[in-house]
């Protein structure tokens, strides 16, 4: 499996991550590495294999639809870059 | 006192031989004249660490105190501690207060542990060596030209070279025990659901598991009961009694059967780990144990699986980090996109930045059959191996890691080459089992782990089994001349 400067553009836009231009042939040849890699997970004949979601086979608990955390917002706002008025601020989505 | 283990400094304290404001001081100054140098540690929090010593004297003259009442312990910088730092090791959290505890260290601070700092380690523990952390790499104790492993390289480094006492860790493919063989200290990681995920940042979750990282497996013992239960906020907590792990210790091994998988002992194993290793496994023989050789047949299919399931889980996770409720944002973004893509790419380092494109990529459409739905299939193969295995054996040896610790920046550019440090340990992650790393002994003055795995919630039979050898051999209780000190 080989990767391109197209590709890699691609998969960095879809995770939303900034990568500088002069770095892509770097990634491209790493991802590539990784992916033929992986490839041998092709050898393993999985065909009457169910795929294992969790190790001990447990199933997800459920619990009362109860509030059960307080409200905080202060504190966890303390944390953002930029809030105002009980809000987070980010640059203007609709001109 | 930086010599004693947990479990003799908690008899000291019970005793009232020494106070814990002592303790903590002394384990503080190690860290001050030793840790500018190693960088074990990311955050040391002095003063919440001398308070939290005189409460605990308060209670240990009160009559109240339990084993870890007073001693002093270090977190890996990945469980959340309310008012503290918490960075994972990236640049993203550098600025992350925690607002809340992790269970974890509720656990411990509910015990009255005292705990002296926050450790460092791969950035967002993704890395076999510690290179990856914003705040660099953690030097192995041992041989300051080489890495302590990782990704809870921190952790393995400071109780190595006996900073703190004990430290917790993380494993997710083997960061635990991984490093805790590189440095010669005992790890261990539980069963997945073993031990509360909240508040540990996490990286895959189906994977991801804290533990105990100290000097022996009575001190493993002793950390693990204060880590383990149910907790009602991590839905794959598993709600499981909590055995008492110490009184199991003295049982003797006599008739205990011990599979070495073949896999584990071919290609790649460097001959001077496998003496080690087989030597250790010589002793068990003298305490009784029978060997049986046993097949892991899809081992070599466990990275590859690994690869795209981690990667898979870290992508989905990690788009918590948008840069707009904590953590890093970048300069002056001209638009929301721009603010993403620019906090996200300064924020994260390179090895973080793969992985999540790695993950993106096998989630993408089209692929994700031929990728993470595969490697969840193999996934499943791999556990049957050792489904299989244990009708047979009762713990499976082998070696931790395939060489002693590498030279620092030695594989730091090749990723395929670094994953294959964790050839040994990745299986049992993917299965869920417990896995541990015993000292075993040296190679040109480097650490050898043994690794011991078992089955589903035998944690206790784990550390029986290396408290014992830990009984009949010396190889966890050596310390680095460079850290010996006056005690």
């Amino acid at each position: 499996m080989s990767l391109g400067p197209d590709e890699v553009k691609k998969i960095a836009h879809l995770a939303r991550l900034g990568i500088r231009e002069e770095d892509i042939p770097e990634y491209a040849r790493n991802l590539s590495d990784i992916l033929s890699f992986v490839e041998h997970l092709g050898e393993a004949d999985t065909e009457a294999v169910a795929p294992m979601a969790h190790p001990l086979h447990a199933t997800q608990r459920l619990r009362d639809d109860v509030v059960t955390e307080n409200n905080q917002r202060e504190k966890f706002q303390q944390l953002a870059p930029q809030t105002q008025d009980g809000l987070y601020l980010v640059p203007k989505v609709i001109e | 006192m930086h010599t004693k283990t947990l479990t003799e400094l908690s008899a000291m304290l019970q005793a009232g031989e020494v106070s814990s404001v002592a303790l903590t001081e002394h384990f503080l100054d190690r860290i001050e004249q030793y840790d500018q140098d190693l960088n074990s540690f990311i955050t040391v929090t002095r003063e919440e660490a001398l308070e939290a010593a005189r409460a605990a004297d308060e209670r240990i003259q009160a009559g109240n105190a339990g084993p870890l009442t007073g001693v002093p312990i270090a977190h890996k910088d990945i469980f959340c501690t309310d008012g503290v730092r918490t960075s994972c090791g990236s640049r993203m959290l550098d600025n992350f207060i925690a607002p809340y505890d992790a269970t974890v260290v509720e656990q411990f601070k509910q015990a009255g542990a005292v705990v002296l700092g926050k450790t460092n380690m791969d950035e967002f523990a993704m890395g076999s060596s510690n290179e990856t952390s914003f705040y660099g790499p953690v030097k192995n104790p041992w041989d300051r030209d080489r890495v302590p492993g990782g990704s809870s390289g921190g952790s393995a480094a400071s109780v190595a070279a006996r900073l703190a006492p004990a430290a917790t860790g993380t494993d997710t493919g083997g960061s635990i025990r991984q490093p805790a063989a590189l440095c010669g200290i005992t790890g261990l990681k539980p069963t997945y659901g073993r031990v509360s995920r909240w508040g540990m940042i996490a990286f895959a979750s189906s994977l991801d598991q804290g533990g105990p990282m100290a000097q022996s497996a009575e001190d493993c013992a002793l950390m693990l009961e204060v880590m383990s239960g149910f907790d009602e906020k991590d839905s794959t907590s598993v709600n499981e009694a909590v055995p008492d792990y110490r009184t199991q210790l003295s049982q003797g091994l006599q008739g205990l059967k011990i599979g070495l998988p073949k896999e584990y002992f071919s290609e790649g194993l460097g001959p001077e780990v496998e003496a080690v290793v087989r030597a250790a496994i010589e002793e068990y023989k003298k305490l009784g144990a029978e060997i049986i050789e046993i097949s892991l047949p899809n081992t070599h299919l466990a990275v590859p699986a690994y690869y795209v399931v981690a990667p898979a889980e870290c992508s989905s996770n990690l788009s918590r980090f948008d840069g707009v409720r904590y953590g890093y944002r970048c300069d002056d973004p001209k638009d929301l996109q721009d603010l993403y893509e620019r906090s996200r790419g300064e924020g994260f380092g390179e090895e973080v930045k793969r992985r999540i494109m790695i993950g993106a990529y096998a989630l993408s459409a089209g692929y994700y059959d031929a990728y993470y739905l595969k490697a969840q299939k193999v996934r499943h193969l791999i556990s049957d191996d050792f489904r299989k295995a244990f009708e047979e054996v009762d713990v499976i040896m082998g070696p931790t890691a395939p060489s002693t610790a590498f030279k620092l920046g030695e594989k730091a550019d090749d990723p395929v080459t670094m994953y294959l440090s964790d050839i040994y340990t990745i299986a049992v992650n993917l299965a869920g089992l417990p896995g541990m790393s015993v000292p075993a002994g040296f190679s040109e003055g480097m650490p050898v782990g043994l690794q011991i795995i078992g089955n589903y919630f035998e944690e206790a039979r784990l550390l029986n089994v290396a408290h014992q050898y830990q009984q009949v051999t010396d190889w966890h209780r050596q310390i680095p001349e460079a850290f010996k000190g006056q005690s």
